[in-house]
């Protein structure tokens, strides 16, 4: 990381952790297991039988030379369309980026889950990089992913419809509500992050996603909470909201403190400075956002 | 609590507003925000510089932006109510 501060303040610095950069065909090899040729194989089995089908009820409309010509030019548009699309969305959307951040498997999402709910024995918090590129979370605990948050917020929209049906408040329109008001909450604090993180002038390499992904673990301790409280009742509620809250602190401080921090301050030495001590005022809030929140959106899931 | 997503897009609209109604001149001046007192070329630019770097960049980057959407915004709401 490069600590000679200079006039721009907080840059996502994309050059100098290049995620992703290789050529699709690499990228998936190094990510994920290619199964590209089943899937071919299977798809003109499917492709020769769909024809055939269709041939059953109309032969003459196959075999004419004009109807050939017409399937070949429509099946021309659609690649065309879909290289199109594809171009279009890669420019928005960062796909490439994005898949590195789901090249998990169930042995690191064993882990990470076990890390969200007891942080305290873990020694060692420092991402592995490879050639300057971070590893894929396959094979480091400590890089962050988007599968856990992602099906955290689906498994925490679900819950809470369960819970407000056992509250009798239930109707499938709830579910949208849910839904978009914890996106809604998730969007307006990852944009606190990055305005505060301008502000203070920290040059680190967090990317926005990565930002999202940390915000997006409290799921996992308020999914934990509200079925705790759904089958024993408001007292554990309450007591597996303040473990997974207080689980939940440790594990943000102790990943943002390498991020943010100048490295003599992260290893623990005092380190005077408002600088630095700004920067831990930031790691601080960011951290304590996390349980305020946790507690704002379920309290009323268990009433 | 019941957010949505429209929601957020109205809340983005008006704050986006409320930054670019902050004039240099007649306004940021006067309480003593003005552009050249905080001219510190120092390696820390410091919170308040920070923040007057943010509402100058918001005024003259989303100025055109801002009025197509507001304009939108005006017609949408006299014609839906």
């Amino acid at each position: 990381m490069d600590y000679t501060a200079t006039q721009s303040g907080f840059r996502q610095q994309p050059n100098m952790r290049l995620r992703n950069s290789s050529v699709d065909g690499s990228e998936g090899s190094q990510l994920f297991e290619d199964t590209s040729g089943a899937a071919a194989g299977s798809q003109t089995g499917n492709q020769q039988a769909g024809p055939q089908a269709a041939g059953f009820s109309g032969q003459s409309i196959l075999s004419d030379p004009m109807s050939n010509l017409a399937m070949a030019y429509g099946s021309s548009l659609a690649s065309q369309g879909r290289e199109m699309v594809d171009k279009n969305l890669d420019r928005f959307i960062p796909i490439s980026k994005l898949k590195y951040y789901f090249a998990v498997d169930t042995v690191y999402v064993g882990k990470k889950l076990g890390l969200l709910v007891f942080p305290y024995m873990h020694e060692n918090w420092e991402v592995s990089y490879q050639q300057d590129t971070p590893v894929a979370p396959r094979f480091d605990v400590n890089a962050p992913d988007l599968y856990i948050p992602s099906m955290g917020f689906i498994t925490y929209v679900l819950v809470a419809g369960l819970a407000l049906g056992t509250q009798n408040k239930f109707s499938p329109e709830l579910l949208g509500v849910q839904a978009s008001s914890a996106l809604v909450w998730l969007i307006m604090e990852v944009l606190a992050v990055l305005l505060s993180l301008y502000l203070v002038t920290v040059n680190t390499d967090l990317t926005t996603i990565d930002l999202l992904a940390f915000s997006g673990y409290k799921y996992v301790g308020m999914i934990i909470g509200v079925v705790a409280g759904l089958l024993f009742g408001r007292p554990a509620y309450y007591l597996s909201l303040l473990w997974c809250c207080a689980a939940i602190f440790v594990f943000m401080i102790r990943t943002l403190r390498l991020k943010l921090l100048s490295e003599a301050a992260a290893e623990g030495r005092l380190v005077r400075g408002t600088r630095n001590q700004l920067r831990m005022y930031l790691t601080m809030s960011i951290a304590a956002a996390q349980p305020v929140f946790m507690y704002w959106l379920t309290y009323h899931l268990v009433r | 609590m019941a957010f949505t997503l429209y929601s957020l897009i109205q809340t983005a609209i008006l704050c986006t507003n409320a930054i670019a109604v902050l004039h240099e001149e007649r306004f940021l001046s006067k309480i003593g925000w003005g552009d050249h007192g905080v001219g510190g070329f120092g390696d820390d630019p410091g919170i308040k510089a920070q923040v007057l770097n943010l509402i100058r960049s918001v005024r003259s980057v989303m100025r055109v932006p801002l009025i197509l959407v507001n304009s939108a915004c005006i017609v949408l709401l006299l014609l839906l109510g």
